[in-house]
């Protein structure tokens, strides 16, 4: 008797993975994703590649089967990620025993990650979109190292949306994979893309239909191959109500993997059990998946009614009121840690009176509480969110008892007058000094620090944003403040930062300085700013750090100590980053214009925008850009980092996560209803030709000039200027400034209310509404007013990942770094009349929640990082803008060496 | 005949082996160096793959004696036959041509010895070319301190092997076999260049053998893969054998080789050490004793190729071969093509 072998999909990491017939439905693991997860990407970008193995850990350990590794990002060495990230990988068995899925969209780093791992992989993926030779080249060095693959429904005419579609595409790639490359059917998986449903266009309704379907048929007709997909897209137009979404999961599954889907990127954790969901929610859910009941969108209509009432209900809360009953200081403690401001004053009133001195009060039971939450926030049991909640009944509880303070001491000043004897009160709490140096106006993260070290006791001066050196040292001499906290957020602050370091240096100085800000980093800290001032400079990472940082400066005993070891450390991290610089290999500049993106001009015809000019947007539809929103900054804004939206669901943030939307959601409806703000925006298109790095416009003889990378690139790898993207002959060139109006006086309000909760809330929306604001406006560029992808099918999740044609890079961010360019593309605009954005020194605009930018439309135009160049190429763009190399050498010093 | 059908027919025997049988010789220094090397730079005693240039009787000698205990496959002496390898006697240079004189001294050796068979049925022989582990590994890192660092890369490894692989075949070899993989991925990298190699010159394929080592009780390959892990990241080379060599000995192995021969959907091969080495590194398992556990196997229909691997000698073979003559082979299994 022989034994029989079957036809399964076989994987392997160091253990085997079968599939079977009744296998279960296989989780892959998603989370090893750098579009997918912030988290993972920043530890990647920050070379901390062993942190980053423990994402891949705990994704082993909450249940994955495989793990999809992704480096896809503009700013990073995909290659090389790829590679020292699976090679690391390798030496864990724990997460290494799981096969690997490697995800990339470009072959190279899909090969790379072939070249390091033993296991049989799967590759994610390849597709006919370039035609069938690549497609068959790329699935032969597959399977010469033995990987399954996914194929997605994708060929020469674009994404399969129909059924139809979907199955001729798999047909066909099956029967060349099967045929004419000798893959194995069993190794072939497809992903027949999961679109959107209940968007509200009619040709969307049919989608889930059509991937079941599609489904069925593909599994009919090819039995031995897998279907994998990505089911969050289903429902993402019920983004915000996750009680619908999953529901539409658990029911798109309940369909799908009826019809044959095996596996998949889902969020298993979240799913509920079909039989368990309300049966008038099943019953909506499915009409709306199967396109029943659903003429003139009638289904559809039906579960967003539904979908606001279950999301209403879900609100619902019985408010457990016993805490009421307790004591005065519980309840003062109870409203601090619980962020409850409706008694606070009849409270602190009541130990007001209770109290010999209103001090007493702030003293006992008010800082009692606020170590209760600084030990919650210290142990990780407590969030962002929470704290600056705290933080605002803190301050009210003090809005109550200040005029009784004042009063005592105007009473104790006057009888020291008539006794004649001097008034020697203590100097209290500790002082820190914070401001947003000079040309840069961002501060909401200035702000959060501002609260979260006021709410650990600290006296804080704020003295805002744009401040000028001598202001603020002026400040602190006259204060005599203990500490100094300087943030900035884009790059010409941080050489404002140094100029501080030295200023200080200079008038012997001898508080520390501490540094924050998106832009600053420890590197730059250690390398460029440490050097300058010798008592103390400290990178602060986040809020969270500032009050353990202030903490151990503010003790005289600890400081030494504190300040020795960040010495040391500096001092190291300074001197790898010197021997780290010298071994990067640089081209000429000449050589490296040599090595320019290869792009066929003779078979590309440029789109014509649908006009020339500019179109004005003096007052755009909030509602509309709300739908543009990407969460993941805004939570990342409150220091709480993950995907959006399964942060929502997150086991440790989940709950604050989606207290913190509810909020945020609740304002948005706000601002919308009251009309609080006013978005402004301008987009432009004009023709324009490529000379080596400069783009000519015909419209006022305008020369813009680009950069390009210098840095030596592996073989056939090109050195990128965003002036390749533009046909030298004739091509076009978009542009637009988008922005936030209004939040001035909302913000004054909140301020004037104790309410920083409410405030950063707000600073944090119109950020994410400017950032929604170009996304949106980007799209219509793309579909409509520049129309070179009218086509064009992709989810708002798609969007941002930037799967989208054509780029909207911003001067003085990585792939065109100079910010004074940023003139040139004022002027097109005509962008402060326009928008009323106005320009900082610096560059910075203002208002701060603007974005601005250059459209590209060529299909090879992508994001990338300059890096740094050379004195060659430094000293011909001078000579290019006319400027003097000196002042250059100041707006580029990150790029040069 | 081709090795296929042989196989359906009986199990073979694979010569037992070669570093044992060339002890015997007890060479010094000028012996590995003959004429053409006198004057090397370094010391190459110890290179036993230039011995098939230097002394290339003794190694037709050695397989002439496997061939008459009774193997129907004999390797080449090519274990470090590669750049890669070849660079700790400093002759990365020699590396396509010792595969060549090594291919061709098997073949002499299959020539001679069917030329004196009294038998007018001559059996068929095959050699088949050994393609070694390396001394550098693509999965594991030298240095305990940085587990991402590699000594050597994945196209280093390909270009290598690729080398090795074209002198095989110039050579004449019949089989290729890569054994004593500890690293999977050095062996995914040997599959790689097999497939390349024949594309690029547009020829058939070689049928393939591939053989692990299990190193330890844990069941599990250096590289940290059990065995099914590991067949299944090696299917895709589509072999004609699947088994296990050397680092343990027939006892040890056992368990392994039953479960390979229920997955496997190809032929099996295993070819043990001569038990487990004693203190002072020899092997000391009797030819009768290795036989005998061989011999439990074949009746178990676990095995297609059997043979020998450190420490085993022609005498060894010979009881191999005689235990397993009239048993027959395992039965391929069914490859089902549906799922029901």
């Amino acid at each position: 008797m022989s034994t029989s072998i079957k036809p399964y999909l076989r994987l392997s990491g160091l253990e085997p993975l079968i599939i079977r017939p009744e296998t279960n439905f296989v989780n892959v693991g998603e989370r090893t994703n750098v579009t997918g997860s912030k988290k993972f990407a920043r530890l990647i970008k920050e070379n901390k590649y062993e942190e980053a193995l423990s994402v891949a850990r705990q994704q082993v350990e909450s249940g994955a089967q495989i793990l999809d590794v992704n480096m896809d990002d503009a700013l990073l060495e995909g290659v090389q990620a790829m590679t020292t990230f699976l090679n690391l990988l390798q030496a864990e068995p724990d997460i290494a025993k799981i096969p690997i899925m490697i995800d990339s969209s470009k072959f190279e780093i899909i090969e790379a990650g072939l070249k390091c791992v033993q296991g049989k992989c799967i590759v994610n993926s390849i597709s006919m979109k370039e035609g069938e030779e690549k497609f068959i080249q790329q699935a032969f060095i597959c399977q010469s190292y033995g990987a399954s693959i996914i194929v997605m429904a994708f060929d020469e005419k674009g994404q399969a949306d129909t059924r139809e579609r979907k199955i001729e595409i798999c047909y066909r790639a099956y029967k060349i994979l099967t045929e004419q490359v000798g893959y194995a059917p069993q190794d072939i998986i497809f992903d027949p893309n999961i679109f959107a449903v209940a968007t509200g266009i009619e040709e969307h309704n049919n989608y889930a239909v059509d991937f079941i379907e599609a489904t069925k048929e593909i599994k009919r007709l090819m039995p031995l191959t897998k279907v994998s997909g990505g089911v969050s897209n289903v429902s993402f137009s019920f983004r915000g109500n996750d009680h619908v979404r999953e529901a539409i999961h658990s029911v798109f599954l309940f369909h799908a993997i009826k019809a044959g889907m095996d596996m998949g990127i889902v969020n298993a954790g979240q799913l509920v059990v079909y039989d368990e969901i309300e049966p008038t929610l099943r019953n909506l859910c499915e009409d709306v998946l199967l396109n029943r009941n659903n003429d003139n969108n009638e289904a559809t209509e039906k579960l967003i009614v539904h979908a606001e009432t279950v999301k209403a209900k879900g609100k619902v809360e019985i408010k457990d009121e016993a805490w009421r009953n307790t004591s005065v200081e519980e309840r003062l403690k109870h409203s601090l840690v619980n962020g409850i401001t409706d008694y606070i004053d009849i409270d602190t009133e009541e130990a007001r009176v209770k109290y010999p001195k209103p001090l007493d009060v702030i003293e006992g039971p008010l800082m009692d509480g606020m170590n209760v939450v600084g030990d919650l926030f210290g142990s990780g049991k407590m969030f962002l969110p929470q704290v600056v909640k705290s933080a605002r009944v803190m301050k009210k509880s003090v809005a109550v008892l200040t005029p009784y303070i004042e009063q005592e001491k105007e009473e104790r000043k006057q009888a020291h007058l008539k006794a004649g004897t001097e008034n020697k009160e203590a100097a209290g709490a500790a002082k820190i000094l914070l401001a947003t140096v000079k040309g840069d106006v961002h501060d909401i993260g200035k702000n959060i620090v501002g609260v979260v070290l006021g709410c650990n006791g600290y006296d804080i001066t704020d003295l805002g944003v744009m401040v000028p050196t001598d202001k603020i040292l002026d400040a602190a001499q006259k204060e005599n403040v203990d500490i100094i906290g300087l943030s900035g957020l884009i790059t010409p602050s941080l050489d404002e930062m140094v100029h501080i370091a030295k200023e200080m240096k200079r008038r012997n100085m001898k508080q520390p300085l501490l540094i924050g800000g998106a832009t600053t980093s420890r590197t730059h800290t250690a390398v460029k700013i440490a050097p300058e001032y010798e008592n103390g400079v400290v990178h602060v990472l986040d809020a969270s750090r500032s009050v353990t940082v202030a903490g151990s400066l503010l003790n005289k005993e600890m400081k030494i100590d504190f300040l020795k070891n960040i010495d040391t450390e500096y001092k190291q991290l300074k001197e790898n980053f010197d021997n780290k610089r010298t071994v990067k290999n640089y081209l000429s500049y000449d050589e490296a214009k040599k090595n320019k993106v290869k792009i066929d001009w003779n078979n590309y015809t440029p789109v014509a925008p649908t006009f020339t000019g500019t179109k004005v947007f003096a007052d755009y539809d909030l509602n509309e850009l709300r739908q543009y929103i990407d969460w993941k900054p805004f939570f990342i804004a409150w220091e709480m980092h993950g995907n959006f939206p399964e942060i929502l669901n997150d086991g440790v943030v989940g709950k604050e996560a989606t207290k913190l939307y509810d909020d945020a959601n609740a304002l948005l409806d706000k601002i919308i209803k009251e009309k609080w703000l006013n978005a402004k925006g301008v987009v432009g298109f004009w023709e324009a030709a490529s000379k080596d790095d400069e783009v000519e416009l015909k419209k006022g003889n305008i020369k813009l000039n680009f950069l390009r990378q210098q840095i030596q690139k592996a073989k056939d790898q090109p050195n990128l200027s965003l002036a390749d993207f533009i046909r030298p002959s004739s091509d076009y060139i978009g542009a637009f400034a988008v922005t936030i109006h209004g939040i001035e006086n909302h913000i004054k309000a909140f301020e004037a209310n104790h309410d920083d909760y409410n405030k950063i809330m707000l600073q944090a929306l119109a950020d994410r509404l400017a950032e929604a604001f170009a996304e949106c406006l980007h799209k219509r560029t793309r579909n409509e007013f520049w129309g070179y992808a009218k086509d064009e099918q992709l989810s708002n999740e798609d969007l941002i990942h930037e799967k989208y044609q054509g780029i909207r890079p911003a001067p003085g961010y990585p792939a065109c770094p100079d910010h004074t360019e940023k003139y040139k593309l004022f002027e097109l605009l005509n962008a402060t009349e326009n928008t009323g954005i106005t320009l900082t020194e610096s560059l910075a605009m203002y208002p701060a929640s603007s974005v601005c930018g250059w459209y590209f439309s060529h299909p090879q135009s992508q994001y990338f990082g300059v890096g740094k160049i050379t004195k060659d190429q430094l000293a011909d763009y001078a000579n290019r803008k006319k400027m003097p190399i000196e002042e250059l050498e100041r707006w580029l010093g990150q790029n040069l060496e | 005949m081709s090795i296929q059908q042989e196989l359906e027919k009986r199990i073979l025997v694979i010569d037992g082996a070669m570093g044992t049988m060339i002890q015997r010789h007890k060479l010094e220094e000028k012996d590995y160096r003959g004429e053409r090397f006198k004057n090397w730079h370094c010391d190459v005693k110890g290179n036993n793959d230039l011995l098939s240039i230097t002394q290339p009787e003794i190694i037709i000698g050695i397989h002439k004696q496997y061939l008459e205990a009774g193997a129907d496959i004999i390797e080449t002496n090519t274990f470090s036959s590669t750049v890669i390898a070849q660079a700790d006697y400093e002759m990365q240079a020699l590396a396509y041509e010792l595969n060549v004189a090594s291919a061709k001294c098997a073949r002499a050796a299959i020539d001679q010895f069917q030329s004196n068979q009294t038998s007018h049925i001559t059996q068929q022989k095959f050699v088949a070319g050994a393609i070694g582990p390396l001394n550098k590994t693509l999965s594991l890192s030298p240095d305990v301190n940085n587990p991402g660092y590699r000594a050597v890369t994945f196209d280093e490894v390909v270009a290598a092997y690729y080398e090795q692989i074209k002198g095989l075949v110039d050579g004449g070899v019949d089989i290729l076999l890569i054994e004593t993989i500890f690293d999977t991925l050095n062996a995914k990298a040997a599959i790689f260049a097999i497939k390349k190699y024949f594309r690029d010159t547009k020829q058939k394929e070689l049928p393939v053998m591939i053989s692990g080592t299990i190193t330890d009780a844990s069941g599990r390959t250096l590289s940290g893969q059990t065995l099914e892990a590991f067949y299944t990241s090696v299917m895709h080379a589509k072999p004609l054998s699947v088994g296990l060599n050397c680092a343990l000995g027939a006892a040890e192995m056992r368990s392994h080789i039953e479960e390979l021969s229920e997955i496997a959907s190809c032929y099996t091969s295993a070819y043990p050490n001569a038990g487990l080495p004693n203190a002072m590194g020899e092997y000391d398992e009797q030819p009768h004793q290795t036989a005998h556990f061989i011999e439990e196997w074949a009746n178990e229909g676990f095995v297609n190729i059997v043979g020998g691997c450190c420490g085993t000698t022609p005498d060894h073979i010979k009881h191999i071969a005689e235990h397993v003559k009239n048993i027959s082979p395992r039965k391929l299994p069914i490859i089902e093509t549906a799922l029901a």
